[in-house]
């Protein structure tokens, strides 16, 4: 059990999608003008990628090494699609929440990372695991930008909730900042790599208070960064 | 030393043996994770056609209801259709349908289907309902593929922007104010995003100077609306 445990640790601190890999920037960066997108975007994606390490696992022993990387695009591509039209078709209001986002998934590269480097060689109960929580790591990463963009540049939170949710939400929206005119910079996609290079510091500066007894060590670590 | 190099050449030989058997293998493994995946896909289109079919004819029946209210029309909008051929100022690349409204069979009004292809990223679908004396209805966004956040605003589920062009017509505002703003004329937009605006204003504009030139084409298209119904869903493709 403690494989699981290790796992979600790493996807939602020690190896996490958005602020230590720095994997599936694009939609990352695009997406979080507001905590709701990017939490939706976020959600999609893990299950997305559980639904991708869970379809390869099975089959990582018929995959020739030479043609991994075509098969798993081609498996995560058509995952991706019946995903689509699987809610297009049964669950048209969540469609048009997450509509936009679902073939901005397929771009996404830390789905096929995770594939290659965790699904194509563990059991399948493990893949499915480790797809999730890197999902939810990169949920965590999303929904925080998205809230710093969100204050900074308009002086809301979780706008939007009423469209995910339905209309009875609407009053859950946050007015952080009354009679906020707007900092453009933080809705524009500066505003995106800024925020999300103080989420980065922020996270190393957590990682670094924790291994602090030993000084030295942390000087060590300064060089290779 | 020749004894070796017969090894050697002996070794190249089962080695391109054994390459092309991989090659093969390994072709056919693709090959058939190729055939599984589409057949898993076709299955699955085959499956929601349907469902899907009908949600976005639900979801355009309700959009048909916001910029063409019940009391404009009392004929039954889907039903009511002509063909339009491809048309530079509808920016439709194949035939599309147009719906007539009409009060008691005479025409009151038509939605028309527009296509803006300079967005920001994409095609902008756009329904544009128009009255009889050539003033907009209303305008809603069909699809469009803008940045979630910024230039999706013109979507109503995301802002009111849209509402802008209601009761706007050509005579209303002259040739030179069909531009944004910052382009000199007089609707506006969000910052940061001008290109997604510009373009649904531009494509607007075309689709109001089509029907003022094909008004009485698209009209006189169904004059016999004692038996509209059938004879224009036969038209339908």
């Amino acid at each position: 059990m403690s494989q699981f445990k290790d796992i979600a640790n790493n996807g939602l601190w020690k190896q996490n999608p958005g602020v230590v890999q720095l994997l599936g920037l694009c939609p990352t960066l695009a997406v979080t003008t507001n905590v709701v997108n990017g939490v939706s975007l976020g959600l999609a994606t893990a299950l997305v990628m559980a639904a991708s390490n869970g379809a390869v696992s099975p089959v990582r022993k018929y995959v020739p090494d030479e043609i991994r990387v075509p098969v798993f695009i081609l498996v995560i591509a058509a995952l991706v699609t019946m995903i689509d039209l699987g809610i297009h078709g049964f669950a048209e209001p969540l469609h048009k929440v997450l509509g936009i986002f679902i073939p901005l998934i397929v771009v996404n590269c830390i789905v096929l990372a995770r594939v290659e480097s965790f699904a194509a060689k563990n059991a399948p109960a493990p893949a499915i695991w480790d797809g999730f929580m890197m999902g939810l790591g990169l949920t965590v990463v999303l929904g925080l930008l998205g809230g710093i963009r969100e204050v900074v540049g308009k002086g809301t939170l979780f706008s939007g909730l009423d469209l995910a949710l339905g209309p009875e939400f609407k009053s859950y929206i946050l007015t952080v900042i009354p009679d906020y005119h707007g900092f453009l910079l933080a809705i524009l996609p500066p505003g995106a790599f800024l925020g999300l290079a103080s989420l980065i510091a922020l996270r190393n500066w957590a990682e670094l208070r924790k291994t602090k007894p030993v000084t030295a060590s942390t000087a060590a670590l300064k060089p290779s960064h | 030393m020749r004894t070796r190099n017969r090894a050697y050449l002996g070794i190249k030989n089962s080695m391109s043996e054994t390459v092309i058997k991989h090659a093969s293998k390994t072709a056919f493994t693709l090959m058939a994770f190729a055939l599984v995946f589409t057949a898993l896909m076709a299955s699955v289109y085959l499956v929601t056609k349907t469902p899907i079919e009908k949600s976005e004819a639900a979801a355009r029946m309700s959009l048909f209801r916001q910029i063409m209210p019940e009391h404009m029309h009392n004929n039954d909008l889907l039903a009511d259709t002509v063909t339009i051929a491809p048309n530079a100022l509808l920016g439709n690349q194949q035939a599309t349908m147009a719906n007539i409204a009409r009060i008691n069979h005479q025409p009151s009004g038509v939605i028309l289907e527009a296509i803006a292809h300079d967005g920001y990223s994409g095609d902008i679908k756009l329904l544009i309902a128009i009255k009889a004396d050539g003033s907009l209805s209303g305008v809603r966004v069909l699809t469009h593929k803008e940045t979630p956040g910024l230039g999706d605003y013109i979507d109503i589920a995301k802002g009111k922007w849209i509402t802008l062009f209601d009761n706007q017509s050509l005579t209303k505002t002259a040739e030179a104010g069909w531009k944004v703003k910052k382009d000199g004329g007089q609707f506006d937009y969000m910052v940061g995003a001008t290109i997604t605006p510009r373009a649904v204003v531009k494509a607007v504009h075309k689709a109001l100077l089509y029907f003022e030139q094909n008004k009485v084409a698209l009209f006189a298209s169904n004059t016999t609306s004692a038996l509209p119904a059938s004879i224009s869903q036969e038209q339908a493709p």
